[in-house]
């Protein structure tokens, strides 16, 4: 005589994800509930990077802490060494240069493509279509190149310096970059035919962790997360620094074009726009940028006077932003960082209810997070 | 809105929890209040149709040598403004009203402050320690903090 | 045997005489040279990467400087893999993980420290009060990689070091 289904007796599983786990993006631990293959409750729990930057950023001079914004977002070191800049450059009312300017939204512009790549291929890869993550590996080979004959590094490259560059460009460079980006622009219609109209891929992704632009709002997301629910705000456009002021380009939002606005889908739209728009952006730069120094008169010592500033600026995991005490000594009094993956995490718990196991894989793929961002 | 502004239409709403305005050297401008009164003015600053300040961009713990500070930065997506607002903690038994009631984005911000200072925000829907393991003794981010011998056997 | 073509002996009739040297058919060795072979030429490593050597880590099993050719697949799963490259930053509160992994790995099992952070703290010795100064004071370690990060080039000469300590393994026979 078998038991009818509502008398069969069930239980939650406490499943632990991570923090070694192939599809979370670093060291990322998720305590799951699950009630079978239905998530209850994801809690996430961070700080098995936490390295103790900001503790750092009091103990070292500001030009000293300049390695360490590297390893703050590592795919895209560049603009977070010319965040920093920027900061330290607004807090001390530095003028930097205008062929220094444009080398740092060069690079900026450059590492924003290669992280969306890499975001591209790891997410896909996570999906678990593996060769795309291959062929973007090989377009960022090409900006890794690119890099190394700027700077000598090809993942942490401490370029941008507080007043300008370290270096000027090496012959040659504008003409690699403009090669490089005739041979990529083609390359996303390529990744889009390949991967992203696929019926699976559409499948997983649309209407899963639905976010509506309120939310996203109150919940403290930015950068392409924001903009996937269709919030038109992006720090490029409404709070212009450098010579961004002075380029042409389109802000990308979600359109809701497979399934509800502001689901995964939408997000990885639109980073795969953002690239194009950073073609866009490179090649007005690489034909305006003018001739020039690419370092101002800093003094050696470098003693800002006292005050606060809090900067941000627009990385491709949201805004990167700084907030630095100065004392009117060589080293910070504080320097706060606030980065896009950590205030990101806020919204984790509330939208993974109810998903699977195999959805929580794609929103964390969907948010781009980077642990050393979240735990510094 | 301008900052002035700004300060005396809260001064006029709250009256004495409204200290003063630190403008000089500081960008943005730092309306600074009295910790008790935190979570009021974050509601008037998010709701009132002239502020609208509904992102909270950043919450920071400081460590102010004599007393330790929360430091507000918040933008308005509407208005296209920001200010910062600022509440003086003393070093023994820090603690203030959480804002996570009024912008979500708070809760891992204080949950850092929490950790890394010591600031008890009353209130939060979860306060626990975040970056560091829960067994760590001490908030490191403190001036007076001594570095530990060794953690779980493992030298420092 | 006597009718061992690369011993000497004679073929048997039927069969066309196999050559000594790389065309012959059969290989003579140790038992230790053949495990030691299979050993070094199939590396499965643990996909374990912390923080930036991971990127260059993935980079160089990737398109260009492709680690499969070394026989070396990243496996997600300690149980299946023989290599722990710990590349990137550990913190204390990773370290009992760490161990735990190590643990979980079965024989032989070998441990590469990739990046300045897993050899020795890294940029973040001096002033940070929760990273472990190095991957050794946890796990044994075989081969340390420098480099922060280390080029790809660095991390296969890396593995090709191990594979030289592999070779020299004796698994069968005693040390005279």
């Amino acid at each position: 005589m078998t038991r009818p289904a509502e008398a069969l007796p069930t239980q939650e599983m406490l499943i632990n994800m991570g923090p070694q786990h192939p599809s979370t993006h670093g060291v990322l631990r998720v305590l799951l509930r699950t009630d079978g293959e239905v998530v209850v409750n994801a809690r996430p729990d961070v700080g098995y990077l936490h390295r103790g930057l900001e503790k750092i950023g009091e103990r070292v001079t500001y030009a000293q802490f300049m390695p360490f914004t590297d390893r703050l977002d590592y795919l895209a070191a560049m603009n977070c060494n010319c965040a920093y800049a920027w900061a330290v450059e607004k807090l001390a009312g530095i003028e930097v240069p205008e062929r220094a300017e444009y080398i740092r939204v060069i690079v900026s512009e450059l590492n924003r493509i290669s992280s969306h790549l890499i975001a591209f291929g790891s997410f896909t890869a996570d999906m678990g279509a593996f060769t795309p993550f291959l062929y973007s590996i090989r377009e960022r080979e090409i900006v890794n190149d690119l890099f190394e004959s700027v700077c000598g590094n090809r993942l942490t490259y401490n370029y941008a310096r507080i007043g300008g560059v370290s270096a000027d460009l090496p012959p040659g460079f504008l003409e690699k970059t403009k090669e490089f980006l005739d041979y990529f622009e083609p390359k996303i219609d390529e990744y889009n035919n390949l991967i992203s109209y696929n019926k699976i891929f559409v499948h997983r992704l649309a209407n899963v962790a639905v976010i509506s632009a309120k939310d996203a709002v109150a919940y403290g997301l930015t950068g392409p997360n924001l903009r996937g629910s269709g919030v038109k705000f992006d720090l490029r456009r409404d709070e212009p620094y450098s010579v961004y002021p002075k380029l042409e380009f389109d802000v990308c939002v979600g359109t809701g074009e497979r399934g509800a606005l502001g689901d995964c889908f939408d997000r990885y739209m639109v980073r795969i726009n953002e690239m194009r728009q950073s073609i866009r952006i490179l090649r007005q730069a690489v034909a305006q940028i003018p001739e020039g120094p690419v370092m101002a008169k800093v003094p050696r010592l470098f003693k800002p006077a006292a005050g606060e500033v809090y900067f941000r600026s627009e990385c491709p995991r949201g805004e990167t932003g700084f907030y630095i005490i100065s004392d009117g000594t060589t080293n910070p009094s504080r320097l706060k960082i606030r980065t896009g993956s950590f205030v990101s995490m806020n919204i984790f718990e509330t939208v993974t209810k109810g998903l699977m196991i195999a959805d929580i894989v794609a929103v964390i793929g969907s948010f781009d997070i980077i642990l050393p961002e979240i735990d510094r | 809105m301008e900052t002035q502004a700004l300060f005396d239409a809260l001064k006029a709403k709250f009256g004495e929890a409204v200290l003063e305005l630190q403008t000089t050297g500081f960008r943005p401008a730092f309306v600074v209040v009295a910790p008790a009164s935190i979570a009021d003015v974050a509601v008037f600053l998010r709701d009132d149709p002239s502020m609208k300040f509904d992102s909270l961009m950043c919450l920071s713990g400081v460590d102010a040598k004599e007393r330790f500070a929360v430091a507000y930065h918040l933008h308005s997506l509407a208005h296209k403004h920001q200010i910062g607002v600022k509440a003086f903690l003393p070093r023994e038994n820090p603690s203030l009203p959480s804002v996570d009631a009024v912008w979500p984005a708070a809760n891992f911000m204080e949950r850092e402050a929490f950790d890394l200072y010591g600031i008890v925000f009353e209130g939060s829907k979860d306060l626990r320690r975040i970056l560091l393991p829960d067994d760590w003794e001490g908030h490191p981010l403190r001036k007076d903090y001594k570095y530990p011998e060794s953690y779980h056997g493992v030298k420092l | 045997m006597s009718n061992d073509p690369a011993r000497g002996g004679a073929a048997p009739a039927h069969a066309p005489a196999a050559p000594v040297g790389p065309d012959a058919q059969v290989m003579v060795g140790s038992a230790d040279m053949f495990v030691n072979w299979a050993r070094r030429s199939s590396l499965w490593y643990l996909l374990f990467a912390t923080a930036c050597c991971g990127i260059e880590l993935m980079q160089t099993g990737a398109s260009r400087y492709d680690l499969d050719r070394f026989g070396a697949v990243f496996r997600a799963s300690p149980r299946q893999s023989d290599l722990l490259i710990v590349a990137g930053t550990i913190t204390h509160k990773m370290a009992e993980r760490i161990k735990r992994l190590y643990d979980q790995m079965p024989e032989p099992k070998f441990v590469l420290s990739m990046g300045s952070c897993a050899n020795t703290g890294g940029p973040f010795y001096k002033d940070s009060y929760c990273v472990v100064k190095g991957v050794d004071l946890l796990i044994p370690v075989d081969v340390y990689v420098p480099g922060c990060p280390p080029r790809p080039e660095a991390l296969i000469d890396g593995i090709i070091q191990l594979q030289k300590i592999i070779d020299k393994k004796r698994n069968f026979s005693k040390k005279v």
